[in-house]
Order: structure tokens, then C-alpha cells, then sequence
């Protein structure tokens, strides 16, 4: 099997799922309880709490454990909004943000906040002094995602947080999910306030995630109950996941340091055989991009019928994010960076993992060589 | 070049004959201990300073837990040179220029301490000094208010060049004073109290009272993070739990409410010097401060001490709570003091306690049950743990899975 949909999610590392079966059946107990149990179980969630904090230089005490991205999101974005909603009710994101990300504003939006949405160029990418200029009075929160999920684009978060610097009262929010594992990022140096980053992103298990909260930061809760996670998230934390997450996020740094270069060239190989391709568009930017997506359309092929090809030949492969890919709806982010609608229509999103190999890729453009042709004389595309 | 060692200098004091090389010892050895988590980096003692070799070790992490160990007074980043004058000039420029801060002012002080080298220091100072200047802009030297000194030692095996030093904990080396036994709750003072007489040099043998089932594991727990704190200013601790219950329990049925909390101080320091003995501790530490509670009046202090002859120090006696709480948060341990976990001293505590019990009522008191079995029985059963290796045994287990 070769799985390059490893944006969607990654298959957890042995050592990773070690880590959970020992954590879950050696420390059961609820890490609130008084007993034995409880104690110890709360200690290893301490331990767990301090190795992600280290590992992302930020103290303990600013690491609230959350049930994944799409959790962190809501809880920042939502929270941050309604915790500050009398003091204004504008808010700033993006056009390509994840769908966890627009959908939180949208209810937002249903609840009588203003949202800007700004604009990109056509590598996907924000300008900061365009944020810069929508910033009023009212703004409270700001939004941008990291790395981009499709396309892979890396945004300018120093150099927006720097600008934000003259707005004190304002949150500053980075969606770092895509980014955790590939492109680390310096949260106090980017002065980023909340910053959402999910287990299973990076071989860990699903149903695990941590949201960085700036000390001084305050948030209205989306769960009400226990006092867990500084009240913010109440509920019983899940020890075994957090443990497994801790471990997957450690082991992840420190292949980083030794496979990033590899992993480069092996994306600037896909991307630049496929520049080479007929009736390939790569949608990737060359510079300024992670190196684990590569995003790449066919125009007038659907890209559903080229993902079902590659999976016959256990090939897996994604159209767009994999929490929207089931809408036969155009990317919105290909869209969004002004590509045009047949380039957003055909999509397709190539994402590696640390184990990925050269191999593979050069496997997946031989068959790429052998399928796209044959779909375009059946499928009429030169229109 | 770079800052490769870190020396650090200790206080003159306490330095008098055959003490000078027990106190050095066992600063060598509680360094030793404190870095453990850095094996690459080497202790070793040489003419009245230690030195660490970090080898390649970041020196921040190590500088950090130095701060922590008592009996240093002051210790610095160091550059290591050849004996030759220009590597010297050259470790001399680049300490300067490595060193943090402002560096509008600057005065070379060179020492000589191997004779043999042929530069005398006059001389060191302004081949030094102009070879700073020489390589630097907007620098000049001021001798009498330098905003750097670059502190230059000429000694037999190397030359070592310090910019700054950063203060120590000061006080003697944990260990040096003999062994003391400290009376700890899991309240904010005891911890304090203990941390003061690390201070001092004493080393603790920690005992804590315990009652389940009507005090619970996170107490005891929370009294062993105290402990552990408390181990990061040097060495080993020893604590000791005392199963204190059944005891509690025959207080409780057999004296007065009104002196029961006298009585039960007064056993509780009868058991603590039992454990002194068999640990060869020669005092009794507690954080009692006067007047505070009902049990820390002068009254209260004179029957309770009645049941022993050790020695009690009680470093906060004058303390007032707000410096306690100060000094506990400036040594960690306040955040887990606070945590509401009922202690053996809460849990059984009358509402009617005499702020002025007397000796003779104690004793009478007593004598209505024959309590020696008891604290026999009770001795015996004292668990003791290793905290800062048994410890870290368990911690290694957790730190496996992540």
C-alpha cells in the first residue's frame, strides 16, 4: 500500500500505539480521582502536559488538551469571541482556511459578529498589511491558518503577529495543524495568543489535540462541567491519547531534524516532474511551502475517477481536505488563490509522511503517465 | 571560541581547617547530583573554586539548577585558553564579545596565579585591554566603573576568562551540618522551614504524618512533591511516612477535646525523635512560627516541648505568614502547599483547643491511657521512602511512554 493522503490524517507509529495500550491499561484511573489510581493517572497527564509544552516552548500551564483540530478551532475561535463580545464583535480571517475554521465564524456570523474575510494571492498566501488594514476598534479576534491544507502554502504568521503587536486587546489565532509536525513554528517569537495543533496529524491517535493559550488569555468555554484544563475543557482527559500524542509529537521532532531536507527534494521531485506533465497545473507554490503537500490538478478530468484509479492500484491519494471531500464541490482554497474554476474542479492532493519514499513517488507519477492520457480520450477533455 | 566551563566560587567562611575539604567535597558531590541529568559535563575542584567542564553541554540548563545549590556564592561562564599570550588575547576578545548586555564600558583584571607564565599581570591587562579595543567600535575602558569585567586567572594548567557572574544561593553545602529531621504537614511553611535549614547545610530526613483512610493519597502524594522540591537544593531526602491513625484514633477517645491537639503535637514529636535516633539526626525541624495558630503560641510551644530533649529549630519563629508565602513561592513549593488536601492536623482538630495549655494538664492527660504501645507499634510501621531515586524509578517508567 502506498498512503500519501497523510494530510487527512497518518497511520500511528507502533511505539505511538505502544505508548496508548500501556497508558490506558497501566494508568486507568480519572487523573481527577483522590485514590491511588487517580494520582497516578494525573501524574502522567502532568508529565505528558509538560514534554508537549516543552517540545513547542511554551510553559505547562498553557497547554489546554482538546479532542483534535476541529475542537481547538471552535474552542479558540468561538470562545475568544464570545469571552470579548462586548468589547467588539469584528473579527478577521481568511478566504482559505480550513472548513473547522470558516464554519466556527459562519455560526459566528449567525450570531451577529462581523467577519473579514481577506483575500490571497495566487500561491495562496496573505499579505500581512492586508490583515493590517482591516483591523478596527471593534476587531477582537484574528484568524490565519499556518500551513495550508490543500495547497500547502505556509503563511506569513511572524510577520502578521509582528504587525498585530500595535493592537494589544487583539487575539491573534493561528490554525498550526499542517504545520506542527513539518513546519514548527516559534508561538511566543510569531506572537501567536491561541494556536490549535492535532494528534493524529502527526502518527499519534485520533481524538487527541492540544490548544496553546497564551498565558493572560481567556476564553469562554464550549463544555461546561468539571474544572479540567483550567475549566476550558471540561470533561475527563483522555490520559492515553494525550500520553500517545506527547510521544508522536516528540518522535516527529526529531525526525524532522534529520529527514526535513530529504522530504524537500523529494516534494520538489513530484512537483517538478509534474510541471513537466501535460495537463498537469501544480497549485503548490515552489517557494514558501511545506514539505509534505504536494496539490496538483488535471482541468477537465474529475478528480474523484483519478482517486478511484490510484486506490485500484493501492494508491491513496485525496481530492481536497479530507473533512470536505466527500461535497463534490470545487476546492474553495485553488478557488480562493484565483486559479481558475477548471483548475479548482480537478484537484488532487498528494501528502507525505516521514516515512514516505522516493520510490513510491516516482511509482505514483509512472502511473500518473499511464492513466491521465487514457482518462482524457474518454473523458473529452480537450474541449 | 566559546564559553566551554563554568566556574564557581564559595564563600570563605565557613572555610576553616579540616572543615575546608569536607565542605568541598560535598559540594562536589551535591553539584554532581544536581546535574545528573547532564553526564557529559565534569566536576572538579582546583585551588579554592570548582569548575565544570561542560563538554558540549548548553550551559543555560546547567546554570539554572546552579542557582539552586546552596554554599555556592557566585558562579560564571568561563573560556578556557592555552598559556600563551596570544590565544589568550584572542579567548579574552571573544569572551567580551559573547558576553550579554551593554558593552559601553570594560576593564581587564588579569591574575597571575602560576608564576612561571612570563607576562605579569600589569601587563596582561593592557596587552588585553588593547587587543579588546583594538577589535571592537564604541567601546573604551573605565577601571574604576566598568559596565564589564573581563576577569582574566593565568593558573599552571590553563587560562580562564570570565565576563560577569551570576549570584548563588549562598549558605553552606547541604550535608556539611549534619542531619536534621524535619516535621513536614504538606502545608506552605514546613517546606519552607525545611529549604532554611538546607541552608544551613543540614540534611533532612523528612517525616510526614499520614491517616488514611481519612487522609488521602494526594496528600501523601502532595508531601512527596514538597519533598522532591525540596531535593533540587541539593541531594537525597529521606521521608518518612508515620501510619499515625490508630494513634489519632486513641487520642480521640481518650483525652479531652480541648488538649487533644496538645496531646497529639506532643506524640507527634515523640515518634519524630524515635525516627531521629534510629536516622542519627541530632534536631528537630518544624515550621512553627509564634503566635500564629493555637498550637504555636509560647504556651502551646512550652508543654508541647516538654516530650523531648532534641534540639527544635524552628527557622520561621519570627516570620511573619506573608514572608513565608514569599519565600515559598520563590522556591516552588507554594502551588502544590495550596492544594486543598486535608492533612492528619485538619482532620481531627477540635474547636475548642486551649491557646494556653500547661505541662502538668498534658501529662495528667496522658496518663489516662498508656499511649507507648502505640508509638511503639506506630515506629514500626513507618515506610520510608528514597524520594530522588526510588522516584525516579517510577518517573523513568512514565517517561518511557512519552
Amino acid at each position: 500500500m502506498v498512503y500519501l493522503d497523510n494530510s487527512a490524517t497518518t497511520k500511528p507509529w507502533q511505539e505511538v500505539l505502544h505508548a496508548y495500550q500501556e497508558a490506558a491499561s497501566s494508568y486507568f484511573g480519572n487523573p481527577s480521582s483522590l485514590h491511588k489510581p487517580g494520582v497516578e493517572a494525573e501524574m502522567l497527564l502532568n508529565k505528558a502536559r509538560e514534554s508537549v509544552a516543552s517540545l513547542l516552548k511554551t510553559k505547562a500551564e498553557e497547554i489546554v488538551f482538546t479532542s483534535g483540530g476541529t475542537e481547538g478551532n471552535n474552542l479558540a475561535i468561538k470562545g475568544t469571541a464570545l469571552e470579548h463580545r462586548n468589547r467588539g464583535r469584528h473579527l478577521i480571517t481568511t478566504t482559505v482556511e480550513h472548513p473547522s475554521v470558516k464554519e466556527a465564524f459562519s455560526q459566528l456570523e449567525a450570531f451577529g459578529f462581523e467577519v473579514t474575510y481577506v483575500s490571497v494571492d495566487r500561491e495562496g498566501r496573505v499579505r500581512p498589511e492586508d490583515i493590517e488594514k482591516e483591523v478596527r476598534n471593534d476587531t477582537t479576534l484574528v484568524s490565519v491558518i499556518h500551513v495550508n491544507n490543500e495547497i500547502g502554502t505556509i503563511q506569513p504568521i511572524q510577520e502578521i503577529g509582528e504587525r498585530l503587536k500595535k493592537f494589544p486587546k487583539l487575539y491573534f489565532h493561528t490554525d498550526h495543524v499542517q504545520g506542527a509536525a513539518h513546519v514548527p513554528l516559534d508561538l511566543h517569537a510569531a506572537k501567536v495568543d491561541l494556536c490549535t495543533i492535532s494528534g493524529h496529524k502527526f502518527h499519534g491517535v485520533k481524538g487527541t489535540g492540544v490548544l496553546f493559550l497564551k498565558e493572560g488569555t481567556v476564553l469562554s468555554p464550549l463544555f461546561h462541567g468539571g474544572t479540567q484544563e483550567q475549566t476550558y475543557r471540561a470533561g475527563t482527559e483522555n490520559v492515553p491519547g494525550i500520553t500517545a500524542m506527547a510521544k508522536a509529537l516528540r518522535i516527529s521532532r526529531q525526525r524532522l531534524a534529520t529527514e526535513e531536507q530529504r522530504l524537500c527534494q523529494l516534494k520538489d521531485y513530484l512537483i517538478h516532474r509534474l510541471q513537466e506533465m501535460e495537463g498537469a497545473e501544480v497549485n503548490t507554490p515552489d517557494q514558501g511551502a511545506a514539505p509534505h503537500i504536494v496539490n496538483v490538478s488535471f482541468p477537465g478530468l474529475k478528480p474523484e475517477v483519478i482517486i478511484q484509479e490510484l486506490t485500484k492500484r493501492d494508491f491513496h491519494l485525496s481530492t481536497k481536505s479530507a473533512c470536505s471531500s466527500k461535497l463534490k464541490e470545487p476546492s474553495a482554497v485553488v478557488e480562493a488563490a484565483g486559479l481558475g474554476p477548471a483548475r479548482a474542479e480537478s484537484a488532487i492532493r498528494a501528502s507525505f509522511s516521514f516515512d514516505t519514499a522516493e520510490e513510491e513517488i516516482t511509482e505514483l507519477l509512472e502511473i500518473f503517465h499511464e492513466i491521465i492520457p487514457e482518462m482524457k480520450k474518454v473523458m473529452g477533455a480537450e474541449r | 571560541m566559546k564559553y566551554d566551563h563554568i566556574l564557581i566560587r564559595y564563600g570563605e567562611l565557613a572555610l576553616k581547617g579540616r572543615n575546608r575539604s569536607d565542605f568541598e567535597k560535598k559540594l562536589k558531590e551535591n553539584i554532581q547530583f544536581t546535574i545528573r541529568e547532564h553526564p557529559s559535563c565534569k566536576v572538579r575542584r582546583t585551588y579554592g573554586r570548582m569548575m565544570i567542564e561542560l563538554n558540549e553541554e548548553k550551559p543555560d540548563p546547567v546554570m539554572e539548577k546552579l542557582r539552586h545549590i546552596f554554599g555556592i556564592s557566585s558562579f560564571s561562564l568561563a573560556m578556557k585558553a592555552e598559556n600563551e599570550i596570544e590565544a589568550i588575547k584572542e579567548a579574552a576578545l571573544q569572551a567580551f564579545l559573547q558576553h550579554e548586555g551593554k558593552k559601553g564600558t570594560f576593564k581587564v583584571s588579569a591574575r597571575r596565579s602560576y608564576k612561571p607564565f612570563p607576562v605579569r599581570s600589569q601587563d596582561l591587562n593592557q596587552y588585553i585591554g588593547g587587543h579588546i579595543l583594538r577589535n571592537t567600535d564604541e567601546v573604551t575602558v573605565d577601571v574604576h566603573h566598568p559596565d564589564v569585567e573581563v576577569v582574566v586567572e593565568v593558573r599552571e594548567q590553563g587560562t580562564y576568562i570570565t565576563c560577569g557572574r551570576m549570584a548563588g544561593s549562598g549558605g553552606l553545602p547541604v550535608g556539611t551540618a549534619g542531619k536534621v529531621t524535619l516535621m513536614l504537614s504538606g502545608g506552605i511553611d514546613s517546606p519552607v522551614a525545611g529549604y532554611l535549614a538546607m541552608k544551613r547545610g543540614a540534611e533532612l530526613e523528612a517525616v510526614h504524618f499520614h491517616s488514611p483512610p481519612y487522609t488521602n493519597e494526594r496528600a501523601r502524594k502532595k508531601v512527596e512533591d514538597l519533598t522532591k522540591i525540596l531535593t533540587s537544593f541539593g541531594g537525597r531526602i529521606r521521608l518518612h511516612v508515620v501510619p499515625f491513625t490508630e494513634l489519632q484514633k486513641a487520642i480521640h477517645a481518650n483525652i479531652p477535646s480541648n488538649y487533644a491537639m496538645t496531646i497529639m503535637r506532643r506524640m507527634m514529636l515523640r515518634i519524630t525523635e524515635k525516627i531521629a535516633d534510629i536516622q542519627n539526626a541530632k534536631a528537630i525541624v518544624n515550621g512553627e512560627s509564634l503566635g500564629q495558630v493555637a498550637s504555636q503560641t509560647l504556651e502551646s510551644m512550652h508543654t508541647i516541648n516538654e516530650v523531648t530533649n532534641m534540639p527544635i529549630l524552628r527557622p520561621l519563629i519570627t516570620m511573619d505568614k506573608q514572608e513565608v508565602v514569599e519565600v515559598a513561592e520563590k522556591i516552588g513549593t507554594y502551588s502544590t502547599s495550596v492544594l486543598p488536601y486535608e492533612d492528619c492536623c485538619t482532620i481531627f482538630l477540635p474547636s475548642d483547643s486551649v491557646t494556653k495549655p500547661r505541662r502538668d494538664k498534658a501529662a495528667r492527660f496522658e496518663e489516662a491511657f498508656d499511649f507507648e504501645p502505640f508509638i511503639e507499634e506506630t515506629v514500626k510501621k513507618v515506610e520510608t521512602l528514597n524520594i530522588g531515586s526510588e522516584e525516579e524509578s517510577a518517573d523513568q517508567q512514565m517517561d518511557d511512554l512519552l
